[in-house]
């Protein structure tokens, strides 16, 4: 395992950026339940509303692409 | 007629759940067999998998350099794709038939999904720009499921695609924001809801929100896809070192390839949606 340390960062720093993933899916998994647990106390409004869903999933997706795209310009760009 | 419709619906509930299970198996085991050849290993380890080099561009002819003009694979699976939308489309609309064949209301169900997405999200104003969003759909929907056809190429799956997709909506927008409302289009960034202590510092937040949008926009689409199909591929690669015990990884395939289906599909219409709110925030700035 040869290579200099700057790579070993990068690497480091891309396995870190990755974390971001996991908390967006704590994001979309607040948005989906909170929608579910609406839509189960008032299934004849949910149908309306799953644009909305949607929108919300996509604005939490959002912040955690961040985090995958800081991995990824660590990984190739840097 | 009647009794012949119900007679048609009834029936293949069962059969369709039946058929589109075999369908996908079949492509999974197919998507295994494709790959299985990339996987002999030249150093003796199995477990030496990349995932990633089912996204390398290729040309199509001959093995040179890869200019603006070239043709590659990814040029190829995009014009696959404008070509099936043209098919479908040029069918569906060659019969105008007040009972659909299959084509037509195939057809008139995307057309109406679009156009309802348009109305509600948007508003009724934003109707004149639905043939862009209408395109923008199909061109996604069209190139995702392409993509899961095996050994084909995921054109959706790079950020180079979707980055121009992104940008013509970003610009497309920005444009429309300026030409429907003038300077009255900045009001977008000044919430007039908020206390006027805030408003100077959330308008910050909301213009590096705008500009990022087409960044997180494109990414999302490419990330997804990109991601899915990378697993799949991780997943062959586990199946060509298992031997005989690969039924587990090749079921795990089946598995995650029904979840790309609803992924591919579920993506294009993330896309088109928030393109549908960008334009409402274009035509009505005011918060």
């Amino acid at each position: 395992m040869e290579g200099d340390i700057a790579q070993m960062g990068q690497f480091i720093g891309a396995g870190l950026a990755a974390i971001g993933s996991g908390a967006a899916a704590i994001g979309v998994g607040h948005v989906a339940g909170n929608f579910l647990a609406g839509a189960l106390r008032n299934p004849s409004a949910a149908a309306g509303q799953t644009a909305t869903l949607f929108i919300g999933i996509a604005f939490a997706e959002a912040l955690g692409i961040f985090a995958f795209l800081v991995a990824l310009l660590l990984m190739f760009a840097v | 007629m009647a009794s012949e419709s119900t007679n048609t619906s009834d029936a293949p509930k069962g059969n369709g759940r039946m058929i589109a299970f075999v369908l996908i198996a079949i492509a999974a085991v197919l998507f295994f067999i494709g790959y299985v050849d990339d996987y002999v290993p030249s150093d003796g380890n199995y477990l030496s998998i990349h995932p990633m080099d089912q996204f390398e561009i290729k040309p199509l002819f001959g093995a040179g350099s890869i200019e603006w003009y070239t043709p590659t694979n990814a040029t190829l699976w995009m014009a696959l794709a404008i070509a099936a939308i043209t098919a479908l489309m040029v069918m569906g609309t060659k019969g105008r038939a007040v009972v659909p064949t299959r084509a037509q209301s195939m057809a008139e169900l995307v057309y109406g999904f679009v156009r309802k997405m348009v109305e509600d999200v948007a508003g009724k104003d934003a109707l004149p720009y639905f043939p862009y969003i209408f395109t923008v759909f199909l061109f996604i929907l069209f190139a995702n499921f392409l993509g899961l056809i095996p050994r084909s190429f995921t054109t959706t799956s790079h950020i180079a695609v979707t980055i121009v997709l992104a940008m013509g909506v970003f610009l497309t927008v920005t444009i429309l924001g300026f030409v429907k409302n003038g300077a009255g289009f900045l009001s977008l960034f000044w919430v007039s809801s908020a206390p006027l202590a805030l408003r100077p510092i959330l308008a910050i937040i909301e213009l590096i929100s705008y500009f990022v949008r087409p960044v997180s926009h494109s990414i999302r689409l490419a990330g997804n896809v990109m991601a899915g199909h990378a697993v799949l591929k991780v997943f062959a690669g586990f199946a060509s070192a298992l031997g005989l015990a690969a039924v587990a990884p090749i079921l795990g395939i089946v598995a995650i390839y029904a979840l790309e289906v609803l992924v591919s599909a579920i993506q294009a219409y993330v896309f088109t949606i928030l393109t549908c709110v960008y334009l409402k925030d274009a035509l009505h700035p005011h918060h």
